[in-house]
């Protein structure tokens, strides 16, 4: 990937029904003071939302919050569904995630796992990564 | 040390020391019973609930053996949504953080072997509240147990879904219309149910301060008070009954300030502005759970340290029940063995370390008093601006709080400042940004929920709706909708009749919201 220069463009979105939406405020916040143009579409959204939004914004990466245990669910199901949108664009998971679960997401092609306590630093570190950007390209 | 009228070396104790006001005196700073834990241990109420209604069942008869007190139910994320497992949204999250509860077969089953007329139940459940009540009722009925000898707590607090849980379903004033017919029933009919849980807990863990949590907690229990009274009931009639949830968070004294403040202010408010004159009116009775958001998913052993430490600054600030959340929260739902484990610490508490001997403790400790008065300073100054935006309601200054973004914005806001300061160091959290070493190696065994009990919870819906009457469903649907567009009208018979005719969660909310309409939030970043 090239990097054009344009601030990275992440859409961040809750799946579900999970209402535990703190954490990607906080996220939210994180990336946009890291420069980057963060598109926040909250609670309750479904695939197709998401899909839509990605398209429309031209994102550079996804992010979803799961706080529910439903990630091995609904992770496979977004990277899934946004590939049938012909939409290459990374998944990243942030929230409630056991390690043992890891293999199985990066299986599915969820790009990338941020845990509880993650840092600043570790957060938008992932997603430039996720986005191709992080100077290795 | 099982005898809590002596020390380890024998020194014996009296009950209370210091001046008046004294435990179990107005403003109940102190406490509201003279003799706190002497005559009476807090309820240690495990909260609980995955996968099928017989899954929690057996975690909940296992709790029982243990040592609980009372019992505490989480619902799955359909289940608190008011939507049915099989409905597209519930893909995924049916049984995965709580219990599947679709129809009265499951709740019957949630029950099954435990004795409703001898032990208390709490319900974490909002939006649809008054249909799992409704439940509980037919479920204890067919066994053979009268309403009238229910005791129990039904969360049922909905103005904090709108600032902070986002578990809401209607719009806010239909919403707490509904509130107000549960209240209006239990008043009638459960004299031992507690209808609203004013909960402070998910306000605390979506991010705010303990002042916020306090403020913004008994702020809706005074928009509640206003909204019972402005639909006919007298304030004595249903204020003694309503109860707090709070949350025990890791800064030690300002917990058990925010705790001694809360009963001072809801008692000088009960009494002073809103004229209740039964004593039990005036005293503020509550639930407290360890602060899950302060644990850690590193080297997840030390949470048991703080799960300690937060359930000790909640019996010391005189809590009346307790959950201690396990140590492998961070990570996953529960394990039995993390669970047990959370109540074991309380046991300690309760039985060796000897803080139940004398009431509160503190009380007369410079630090403590100052700390408890300026935790109530700085929450009248939030009841102030709610008054100011409400023209003298606090209800409509909630109501007007919500819509503005207000409240979200404020809580936002502090989790946003607290992450920051983590960041830069300025916080330590043990295991995160500091002492790090052990991160990462092997950890606990974790409760797995998996693919297959979604699976067997549709089934059990399934066979649920082929075997009921379907031209009964739709009579009792047709009532419940009937009924909400009569102001006047109380929910809870109709939502009564519409479980015993086998309706489910999802087609009671339904019929609801063809009534009450859906409320979409505005995003507040």
């Amino acid at each position: 990937m090239v990097d054009s220069g344009l601030p990275i463009r992440v859409v961040l979105a809750k799946l579900g029904l999970d209402g535990h939406d703190r954490g990607l405020k906080v996220v939210a916040r994180m990336l946009r003071d890291a420069g980057m143009e963060v598109v926040y579409l909250g609670l309750r959204q479904t695939t197709d939302n998401i899909v839509a939004a990605v398209e429309q914004e031209d994102a550079d990466v996804v992010g979803i919050s799961m706080h529910n245990a439903g990630h091995l669910t609904l992770g496979p199901l977004i990277v899934r569904a946004l590939g049938e949108a012909g939409l290459a664009v990374p998944v990243v998971i942030g929230g409630i995630v056991p390690d043992t679960d890891l293999a199985e997401l990066e299986a599915a092609g969820v790009a990338a796992v941020l845990g509880p306590g993650a840092s600043v630093e570790e957060v938008v570190t992932t997603v430039r990564s996720a986005a191709g950007r992080d100077g290795s390209t | 040390m099982d005898d809590p009228r002596s020390t380890l070396s024998g020194i014996p104790l009296s009950p209370v020391y210091g001046a008046g006001p004294l435990p179990g005196e107005y403003p109940y700073t102190r406490g509201v019973h003279s003799d706190m834990y002497r005559s009476r241990l807090w309820t240690m109420r495990m909260f609980a609930g995955f996968g099928t209604a017989t899954d929690t069942n057996g975690r909940f008869r296992e709790l029982l053996r243990s040592g609980s007190t009372g019992l505490s139910t989480a619902f799955d994320m359909p289940t608190l949504m008011g939507r049915d497992s099989d409905h597209p949204w519930s893909l995924g999250e049916v049984g995965r953080a709580g219990v599947a509860v679709d129809t009265v077969e499951d709740m019957a089953d949630l029950f099954a072997d435990i004795d409703l007329g001898g032990v208390s139940t709490s319900m974490t459940i909002n939006g649809p509240a008054a249909i799992l009540l409704a439940m509980y009722v037919v479920v204890a009925e067919q066994g053979g147990v009268e309403r009238g000898q229910l005791a129990g707590t039904l969360q049922n607090d909905i103005l904090k879904e709108y600032q902070a849980q986002k578990e809401y379903i209607f719009p806010p004033r239909p919403s707490v219309r509904l509130v107000t017919d549960v209240i209006r029933f239990t008043a009638a009919e459960m004299p031992r149910w507690n209808p609203v849980s004013v909960s402070g807990y998910h306000i605390r863990e979506a991010g705010s301060t303990a002042v916020q949590e306090l403020a913004f907690t008994l702020a809706n229990g005074f928009a509640y008070v206003e909204a019972a009274v402005a639909a006919g009931l007298d304030v004595d009639a249903f204020a003694p009954r309503l109860s707090f949830f709070f949350n025990s968070h890791v800064d030690f004294f300002e917990e058990i300030g925010k705790f001694r403040a809360a009963r001072r202010i809801w008692a000088r408010w009960l009494r002073d502005r809103y004229g209740a004159v039964d004593e039990r009116s005036l005293k503020l009775r509550f639930h407290t759970q360890t602060a899950g958001v302060s644990l850690t998913a590193q080297q997840p052993e030390t949470n048991i340290a703080r799960v300690a430490i937060q359930a000790l600054a909640g019996v010391l600030g005189g809590t009346q029940s307790l959950h201690t959340d396990s140590h492998d929260e961070a990570l996953a739902l529960p394990s039995e063995a993390a669970a047990r484990t959370a109540l074991r610490t309380q046991q300690v508490i309760a039985h060796e370390t000897g803080v139940t001997g004398v009431a509160d403790p503190l009380g007369g400790s410079a630090y403590v008093e100052w700390m408890t008065d300026e935790v109530e300073r700085r929450a009248e100054e939030v009841f102030a601006h709610l008054d100011e935006i409400g023209a003298g309601s606090i209800l409509e200054g909630v109501h007007e709080g919500i819509e503005s973004g207000w409240f979200m914005g404020e809580i936002a806001e502090s989790a946003y400042r607290f992450e920051r300061e983590v960041n830069a160091g300025e916080r330590i959290v043990v295991g995160v940004n500091a002492f790090t070493e052990g991160n990462g190696s092997p950890g606990t065994e974790l409760l797995r929920v998996g693919q297959e009990t979604e699976d067997d919870q549709l089934a059990r819906l399934a066979a649920v709706r082929a075997a009921r009457d379907s031209t009964a469903v739709t009579a009792s649907l047709r009532r419940v909708a009937a009924d909400a567009t009569d102001p006047e009208a109380n929910m809870m018979p109709s939502l009564i009749a519409a479980v015993g005719a086998r309706a489910t969660v999802g087609e009671i909310v339904e019929a609801l919201e063809g009534v009450f309409g859906t409320y979409v939030e505005t995003v507040v970043v």
